[in-house]
């Protein structure tokens, strides 16, 4: 099933008109804070009626839907949670208007997102990072058929945000409907996302898959430190000296340890400016990550900077390097070239396991 | 107590609480639809009947009872209704119970507006999404949400019927059994010479019942702020 989405209104001071596609997955919506990110989300959940729309969720048409006729799951920032019922009755308040249930049963949804303890609570007595997890359950047990998700993990701390992520990913696994993520995260984005809509003042500038829009060096728009590209691998072995190792392409990475399961599929967000490039495999080099691969693109960018796109066994690689470098390097589409990526640049928060596309 | 109390005094008491308490259990499923128009819709003509419902409050309430006289008398269309369906108005306890209902009204408005206007919209906007229509969601949320306002509106109603006076002796009299509340018996003591006893005596009722309403309303509203507050 696919959302479609085309909206245009008019704020005072301010004019939204995007046209985008969000297929089953998760598709994030990404975007500075005042891109129009929200608004597209309350259009599509019918609490902001636009001056002209088109929404459409596969082959039925929400537009002229109140919301509470269009089975759509919100995850708000702010949770939203009802306060004076318990978490329980939080859970299934949805379920009472739900015509049919499909998905996992309410027993899997609380198990999964770790609630048997705190059903009987009030939402007051909760944590920032319980009440979020009774947010996603709540919308997910009203069986909607699109879950949209804004800036749900905004309002928590570091550590509680790595604490959620997690379920994020297994709600994206476990359900087989579009997800709208909003968020102006590029963790949240490379770990979450399938697909990415980027969004600038109001309109769409870019949309694909996360590797497309990840790679391309105008892809996530203005910010150069947002750049970076996702590598796929396969957790291989746990070292005793603290290393993780990760079978990619036949190629070994080695990281920080990694609390996954040997054998399971991850992604590492790589960003570009910690990739160094080198035209002969180095040696005597403290980085213990290098990639062979062949240069498929060079883009200058204002200044002295320069996006070097590699292709390698592990996936495209996106590098930032100087245009000097790129020039004393004689990097051109097709020549040989191996990337460096140093251990420790690859942040925790930056892996994540691999989702259907 | 009916030893303590003459039979004229207790039965202006009773009367009075029977007047209040009709007067505020009618106007409130009115009082909270106001409120809920006046705090969440937008329509053409709030700013009209905002100043409607707030009118009794700043007009002098024989003012307000002599145009009930007008729009609700014997003689009126509404009234002869009224007389048909066996709930005669004029010179009537039913009378004085719609004059205490009618300058009540505002100050009941006021409390549940003001608690509506405290519920995030937010909520009831995410009970929408989950799936709750209009009417589910106030309901569900809001009204529950409001349950202290709308306590402390009906209190303050309720304190406002015991009180009424002017309205009340303009649109349906003085009589003794069927429109002499408490505050007109109190007159009507004092206009009399050796009323002055009967007169304290009442005073003192009026100052228990509007005490105990009082403290009543904040232990209700105390419980149901915990409940909502979830500890």
């Amino acid at each position: 099933m696919t959302l479609s989405v085309q909206i245009s209104h008019q704020f005072s001071g301010f004019s939204l008109d995007v046209t985008f596609q969000a297929p089953s997955g998760v598709t994030v919506l990404f975007g500075p804070s005042g891109s129009g990110k929200t608004s597209v989300m309350r259009a599509v959940a019918g609490l902001l009626r636009p001056d002209t729309a088109q929404i459409t969720l596969g082959e039925d048409a929400l537009t002229e839907k109140p919301p509470h006729k269009r089975r759509i799951g919100c995850i708000f920032q702010d949770a939203r949670l009802f306060p004076h019922m318990t978490v329980h009755q939080n859970l299934t308040y949805g379920a009472r208007f739900a015509s049919s249930g499909n998905g996992p049963s309410e027993a899997r949804i609380i198990e999964m997102l770790g609630l048997n303890h705190l059903l009987d609570r009030r939402p007051a007595t909760l944590s920032g990072g319980e009440t979020q997890r009774v947010a996603i359950g709540r919308a997910i047990l009203a069986r909607p058929r699109l879950i949209l998700a804004d800036e749900p993990l905004a309002s928590l701390d570091e550590a509680r945000k790595s604490d959620i992520l997690p379920y994020f990913e297994r709600l994206a696994a476990e359900v087989d409907m579009p997800v709208l993520y909003v968020t102006h995260s590029v963790t949240e984005l490379a770990r979450l996302a399938s697909h990415v809509v980027v969004m600038e003042g109001g309109h769409v500038v870019r949309s694909g898959t996360v590797n497309e829009v990840l790679s391309d060096p105008i892809g996530l728009g203005g910010s150069v430190r947002a750049m970076g590209s996702l590598l796929h691998a396969t957790v291989a072995h746990h070292h005793d000296d603290g290393l993780t190792e990760l079978d990619s392409g036949g190629n070994s990475l080695f990281l920080s340890r990694l609390e996954r399961p040997e054998g399971q599929v991850v992604r590492l967000r790589v960003a570009a400016h910690d990739v160094i490039l080198s035209r002969k495999r180095p040696s005597g080099l403290s980085a213990l990550n290098i990639l062979p691969g062949k240069v498929l693109v060079v883009r200058p960018r204002d200044g002295a900077g320069t996006l070097v796109s590699i292709d390698t066994p592990a996936g495209h690689c996106l590098a930032r390097i100087t245009a000097r470098s790129a020039k004393a390097l004689d990097l051109t589409p097709g020549a040989d070239c191996f990337a460096i990526i140093k251990t420790v640049s690859i942040a925790p928060n930056d892996i994540g396991g691999v989702l259907r596309d | 107590m009916t030893d303590w109390l003459g039979p004229a005094e207790w039965q202006a008491v009773a009367l009075s609480l029977k007047v209040s308490l009709w007067a505020t259990v009618l106007s409130l499923p009115l009082g909270i639809f106001t409120a809920h128009a006046l705090a969440r819709w937008q329509f053409p003509g709030k700013q009209i009947v905002n100043g409607l419902v707030h009118l009794p409050l700043v007009l002098p309430p024989v003012v307000t009872g002599y145009l009930l006289l007008l729009a609700f008398g014997a003689n009126t269309a509404f009234g002869g209704f009224m007389d048909s369906i066996g709930l005669p108005l004029a010179f009537r306890w039913t009378g004085a119970a719609l004059a205490a209902a009618v300058m009540a009204f505002p100050l009941m408005v006021r409390a549940i507006r003001l608690s509506i206007e405290a519920v995030d919209p937010g909520l009831e906007e995410a009970a929408a999404t989950l799936g709750a229509s209009r009417p589910w969601v106030f309901m569900t949320i809001t009204l529950p949400l409001i349950v202290p306002g709308v306590l402390a509106g009906s209190v303050l109603a309720f304190a406002k019927a015991m009180g009424e006076f002017g309205a009340t002796i303009t649109f349906v009299a003085n009589i003794p059994g069927q429109t002499q509340t408490l505050p007109s018996a109190v007159y009507a003591f004092l206009q009399v010479p050796g009323g002055e006893s009967a007169a304290g005596r009442l005073v003192v009722v009026a100052i228990i019942i509007a005490m105990s309403a009082l403290i009543l309303s904040e232990w209700l509203a105390r419980r149901v702020a915990k409940k909502v507050g979830g500890t």
